[in-house]
């Protein structure tokens, strides 16, 4: 495999270092409204945190050959993530060298080469130059490396999730998921060899802030009032026995789920503990599905004593882990966060299958998948519309210059509330915006911050 | 003679939603577009085109009630969120309903909790180039329509369009409607508050 040589000096215009006293914009338990509508701010973030952290592009199923190819974006940059012919995951950038043009405009494919569809320049999808149309009219060698594609100098995977930064002095991946990468651990190593393969997508748009989803992430006050719609429907033949999330109607604060922050602006959501603790658990706990009758009394004829495990695999992850940014685990989503401008963003939710490992028995994986398909599409479908409905009216709210601030100081100063372990983990109430006070913290870190960014290109 | 045993009611249970339908479904929605097939009685045509009509403004209306008796009982209601509408057993949908499920969706707007339509978008719907083909069944046929939804809510007006399959049967003197796949023309990328029924 060719060594990547580092070619570019950091760009020169700096982020937002010097725009604002960010410790002013952003306090302990409040945040001014300007970090959700500022443009220039929202440009900053493009380097200083789309750019300056690990930010998440793929999933390795995505691309499981040679030579396949998925286009992306990395803040606002448009990138073409591909396998290269020795199998090496690179993200180009979608930008022609000679004047600029995207080169390649579709959202997946296989091909080892990209042409230029504007003057046929011809680039290998290691991202260098094959060849260009007339050679002889240009006085220059046209081997030097400025003209291959420009990639992203760091692209690093963790069992399966493909992340990339431009930050030269960023920690490897695994290092900065830290205590993360446990609960990540766990929520794969449920599915059959331990592993996961999206599967298209939930996609939405809204008109706001990307961070108005980050805060959400994590945020379990909400649930059961903007979810009410969801949590009244779900439970409308339930009876006594509650489906779905709603344990969040009575006291959420003194149930066994929590919030914990882990660090680098990454925290989870464990509403494990909430559930019985057997195989069906959380089957249990599933609302009403396409054709989950159906399969459940074909798993229990075929299955006998094991069908509850097995239809578990169809029932959604009751925790949300959010790595800062852009990326977010629950039930069995990885949703991803795509700032479009400063005022608009894609919430996309993937949804993912389980494969066959040989000890799921061969014919249930069909079945499961096509139930998991089912219990998938509930939530973006009863629920993310609801949030996406307020986020976009929050942004409209922020447009009350004067009224400046917004509130994230629940569970703040409240003695025992919130506990820091030896570790700086900090552990909250399900209901506690700790987790937002604590990612804005690293929010705050990246965007005073000067990061050593870097793209490269093939020698 | 025994009675006939009771069938679950698909309001409460989901039952039928299985292998078969899967199976049935993706064999149903390929390759009937035949021009061979074609109905060409331009009073038979009408008729699909009233029901069409029908449907959209019903739904316009918010005449959810109405709307839903317009379907068998053991319906299935489609969003596929690719072009070329996969396998639904492996590819998310945007939506991918059964009678139940659409009735939760009915429900949930009514709630008066339902952000996303509180209040309710208010829409108007244009169907057009109603084409029909008849099917290896003679008491079913596919027809084909292009739409285009007028949605405003909030302080914009969007739209949202593409064409739709409707798999109808024969029900009496009149059709029910048995499955629809609803194309969206922008079906795999992020749509904005998709909280209507299309
Ligand atoms: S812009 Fe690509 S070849 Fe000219
Ligand atoms: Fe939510």
């Amino acid at each position: 495999m060719t060594a990547l040589e580092k070619i570019n000096a950091p760009p020169t215009r700096l982020g937002g270092t010097a725009l604002y006293d960010w410790d002013r914009l952003v306090q302990e338990d409040r945040a001014h409204r300007l970090i959700y509508t500022d443009p220039a701010i929202f440009e900053a973030e493009m380097t200083n945190i789309f750019g300056g952290t690990w930010t998440y592009l793929a999933h390795e199923s995505e691309i499981p050959n040679d030579n396949d190819f998925i286009t992306r974006r990395l803040g606002l940059r448009p990138l073409i993530v591909v396998r290269d012919g020795n199998g090496k995951i690179r993200a180009l950038y979608n930008r022609c060298t000679h004047r600029g043009t995207t080169l390649c405009r579709w959202d997946k494919g296989n091909s080892k080469s990209f042409q230029c569809p504007y003057h046929g320049w011809n680039f290998l999808n290691t991202g260098k130059l094959r060849g260009v149309p007339w050679p002889d009219g240009y006085a220059e060698d046209m081997r030097d490396p400025k003209y291959n594609i420009a990639q992203v100098p760091r692209v690093e995977s963790y069992r399966g999730f493909i992340f990339a930064t431009l930050n030269m002095d960023a920690l490897p991946l695994v290092e900065h998921l830290g205590p993360i990468a446990k609960v990540i651990d766990e929520w794969l190593d449920r599915n059959p060899g331990g592993k996961v393969v999206v599967c298209e997508a939930n996609r939405f748009r809204y008109k706001g802030n990307w961070k108005l989803a980050y805060d959400n992430s994590c945020d379990g006050y909400h649930v059961a009032y903007s979810h009410r719609s969801l949590l009244e429907t779900e439970n409308r033949f339930a009876g006594e026995n509650a489906k779905g999330m709603a344990y969040y109607r009575n006291s959420p604060d003194t149930q066994p789920m929590y919030m914990r922050y882990t660090g680098r602006g990454n925290h989870f959501k464990d509403k494990r503990p909430n559930l019985e603790q057997r195989p069906g658990g959380l089957w249990a706990l599933e609302s009403a599905h396409p054709g989950m009758e159906h399969y459940e009394a074909e798993f229990i004829r075929r299955y006998g004593d094991r069908a509850f495990a097995l239809l578990d695999l169809a029932g959604s992850e009751p925790v949300n882990i959010n790595v800062f940014p852009n990326f977010s685990l629950l039930g069995n989503h990885i949703q991803v966060f795509e700032p479009v401008g400063v005022e608009e963003t894609n919430a996309i939710w993937y949804g993912t299958m389980i494969v066959d490992d040989g000890k799921v028995p061969k014919d249930a994986v069909t079945d499961i998948n096509a139930l998991r398909m089912r219990t998938q599409e509930g939530f973006p479908n009863f629920g993310e519309v609801d949030d996406i409905a307020n986020f976009e009216q929050i942004q409209r709210g922020l447009m009350a210059l004067e009224d400046e601030w917004v509130y994230m100081n629940r569970g703040f100063g409240i003695p025992d509330r919130v506990k820091t372990d030896a570790d700086g983990t900090i552990t909250a109430p399900a209901t506690d915006e700790a987790f937002m006070r604590e990612h804005f913290k690293e929010w705050k870190r990246l965007m005073k911050a000067r990061p050593n960014l870097a793209i490269q290109r093939e020698p | 003679m025994n009675a006939p045993a009771q069938k679950p009611d698909p309001s409460r249970t989901s039952h039928y939603v299985n292998d078969a339908l899967y199976r049935a479904l993706i064999e149903n929605f390929s390759d009937w577009q035949d021009d061979a097939r074609a109905v060409t009685d331009l009073a038979v045509r009408d008729e699909f085109r009233r029901l069409l009509e029908r449907e959209a403004r019903l739904l316009d209306q918010l005449r959810y009630d109405d709307w839903l008796a317009m379907y068998t009982p053991e319906c299935v209601y489609w969003v596929p969120s690719t072009p070329q509408a996969g396998d639904p057993r492996r590819e998310i949908s945007v939506m991918f309903d059964d009678r139940r499920r659409l009735e939760d969706r009915i429900y949930r707007m009514r709630t008066g909790f339902a952000w996303s339509q509180a209040p309710a978008s208010r829409t108007v719907r244009l169907i057009t180039n109603v084409e029909a083909f008849a099917t290896a069944r003679d008491d079913t046929r596919m027809l084909r329509s292009n739409f285009l939804v007028s949605e405003f809510w909030g302080d914009e007006t969007r739209v949202l369009t593409g064409w739709a399959g409707h798999r109808v049967t024969r029900d009496g003197a009149g059709w029910k409607i048995e499955a629809k796949q609803v194309n969206l023309i922008d079906c795999d990328q992020s749509i904005r508050n998709p909280s209507i029924i299309l």
